[in-house]
């Protein structure tokens, strides 16, 4: 079996009607963006639910058990509260820029899983330089979040987005060279391909692939995208008990909702990125052990890469409740301290590796 | 056909932008016209099949150095009652120096033709633009002056690091 000789059905369908002026490269990419906005939003609002039931777990509580069964509507009467609030605009602040900026970090989760494989065929685009566009991407959640708190004419919320902006920017420096590490030892860019290129047993995939390194990266991807986040424990950006809410302070109703939707946009995006990087993607654990080869290759890569991604959310989820949060100098210095210099030495140690073909088959 | 579409409306978008950023009264609505404008860039590094400039555009532009921007002015507080006035002479000398940069483009520019601008550029199937060929060209021929820029660059980083670190006994 292999992913080379695919069709896309949808795609190939609407290319096959013949529509003029290119207008069917117009259709798919909208239907595109249609289906990931709809999977970033139904993932959000189920991904709300699933942290208060592992917080409740982790702390011995039931956490929302009242609307619907187990609370799993909790969510979505959230969202229609928020939706019928009302927006308020606090006195003297930007109204443009106000309502600019909680758009933007949702922009860049639809940004970065637009060119992630879901599946061999489900892909919105697939450019050759898949990596060094998710580092660009990375940007534009941290400029959303900078001009949220100035536009808010609070001095809470100016002391979050800075902080939080100092903090994003310094771990992306990291995600970036990990991701930088993994183009290396893997010799491509374009994510399809790479996660093509992990094809066989779990021990194929990049997490196993180059001796230790490969595991090495993956924990420290998994450290500083938490820090880029902003999820706890790295939360400086919104620690209640120092600033208040941070940056969202003055946000209500939507404008605080689309805040909260990026964060578990982004988280989704976040494993997305972790799981076709070093887990295989839509890859299914073992290929090539003839006994299960047929039962694995029946369930869709989609559903492999939703499994991986699940766990790596629950991962994310268990680190958030169980450690405390370090304070911001604490942090500044385990990231340009710490990280940094250890990303670099990994960066260097692969390109050794690479170079002396040490990396395993 | 889609291709000349995007030109123009990229191009329009630059446009605005770019005037945008000069005609907004408040720094932080200028410094964002200008993002706007650097993504408008990069949709043209894409029309053109370069994309790694357009990533690295958007990550060293849109990214790191309007987010220094933004924070530098948020840290200012700067608003148009602490706006600072330019003398009459200022503005002059730049009109002036402006004017003399588009002279020397326009006379760059004019001889430029259908015929020449191909060897520059190709749209949608052009390869120059691509990592690979650019890895190559950047490490086979141009080998000794990449690194000697990346040496600059290293004595930049510790010119900084050196030139803000407190001095012993302050």
């Amino acid at each position: 079996m292999d992913y080379i000789q695919t069709t896309n059905f949808i795609g190939d369908w609407v290319r096959g009607l013949g529509l003029p002026w290119g207008l069917d490269r117009a259709v798919n990419g909208i239907l595109g963006a249609l289906t990931i906005a709809g999977v970033v939003m139904a993932g959000a609002t189920l991904l709300v639910w699933v942290e208060r039931k592992v917080s409740a777990l982790i702390q011995s509580r039931l956490g929302p058990m009242r609307v619907g069964p187990w609370g799993i509507l909790q969510s979505v009467a959230d969202i229609l509260k928020l939706l019928v609030k009302e927006i308020l605009v606090p006195n003297g602040a930007d109204r443009l820029v106000y309502f600019l900026a909680p758009m933007l970090p949702l922009t860049a989760a639809f940004m970065v899983l637009a060119v992630i494989p879901f599946g061999p065929t489900l892909q919105v685009a697939n450019p050759d330089l898949g990596v060094p566009y998710l580092i660009a991407m990375g940007g534009i959640g941290v400029l959303g979040i900078l001009i949220g708190g100035w536009a808010s004419n609070n001095k809470f919320s100016l002391l979050g987005s800075l902080r939080s902006g100092a903090q994003m920017v310094s771990y992306e420096i990291s995600v970036a060279v990990i991701l930088l590490f993994i183009t290396l030892v893997s010799g491509t860019t374009d994510l399809r391909t790479l996660v093509l290129t992990q094809q066989g047993t779990v021990l194929d995939w990049w997490v196993f692939k180059v001796p230790g390194l490969g595991l090495a990266a993956f924990v420290l991807y998994l450290i500083s995208s938490t820090a880029e986040l902003n999820r706890a424990p790295f939360d400086i950006a919104e620690a209640e008990q120092e600033i208040a809410a941070g940056y969202h302070t003055e946000y209500s109703g939507m404008g605080f909702a689309m805040f909260f939707l990026a964060e578990y946009g982004n988280l989704i995006a976040s494993a997305g990125v972790a799981a076709t990087c070093f887990l295989g993607g839509f890859l299914p654990p073992a290929i090539g052990v003839p006994a299960v080869d047929r039962a694995l290759f029946a369930v869709p890569g989609l559903v492999w890469f939703a499994l991986k991604v699940a766990a790596l959310i629950l991962g994310y989820m268990w680190f958030r409740w169980t450690f405390p949060r370090p304070r911001v100098d604490q942090l500044m210095a385990l990231e340009w301290k710490f990280l940094l210099p250890v990303n670099l030495g990994l960066l260097s140690l692969g390109a050794l590796f690479t170079a002396m073909g040490w990396v395993l088959p | 056909m889609m291709s000349s579409i995007l030109f123009y409306g990229l191009s329009t978008l630059l446009f605005a932008a770019a005037l945008l950023v000069i005609l907004s009264r408040n720094p932080i609505h200028s410094a964002l016209w200008l993002v706007t404008a650097f993504f408008a860039v990069a949709g043209h590094y894409v029309l053109l099949n370069a994309q790694f400039l357009a990533a690295v555009h958007v990550i060293v532009y849109a990214g790191a150095i309007m987010v220094l921007f933004l924070f530098t002015i948020m840290l200012l507080n700067l608003n148009k009652e602490t706006e600072p006035q330019h003398s009459l002479l200022v503005k002059l000398a730049g009109l002036v120096a402006g004017g003399m940069l588009l002279v020397v483009m326009v006379g760059a520019l004019r001889r430029s033709s259908a015929e020449t601008a191909s060897d520059l550029a190709t749209v949608h199937s052009g390869t120059v633009g691509l990592v690979e060929t650019l890895g190559k060209v950047l490490f086979r021929d141009f080998l000794l002056p990449f690194e000697l820029s990346s040496i600059l660059f290293l004595a930049a980083l510790v010119g900084a690091v050196v030139l803000g670190k407190k001095e012993l006994g302050e």
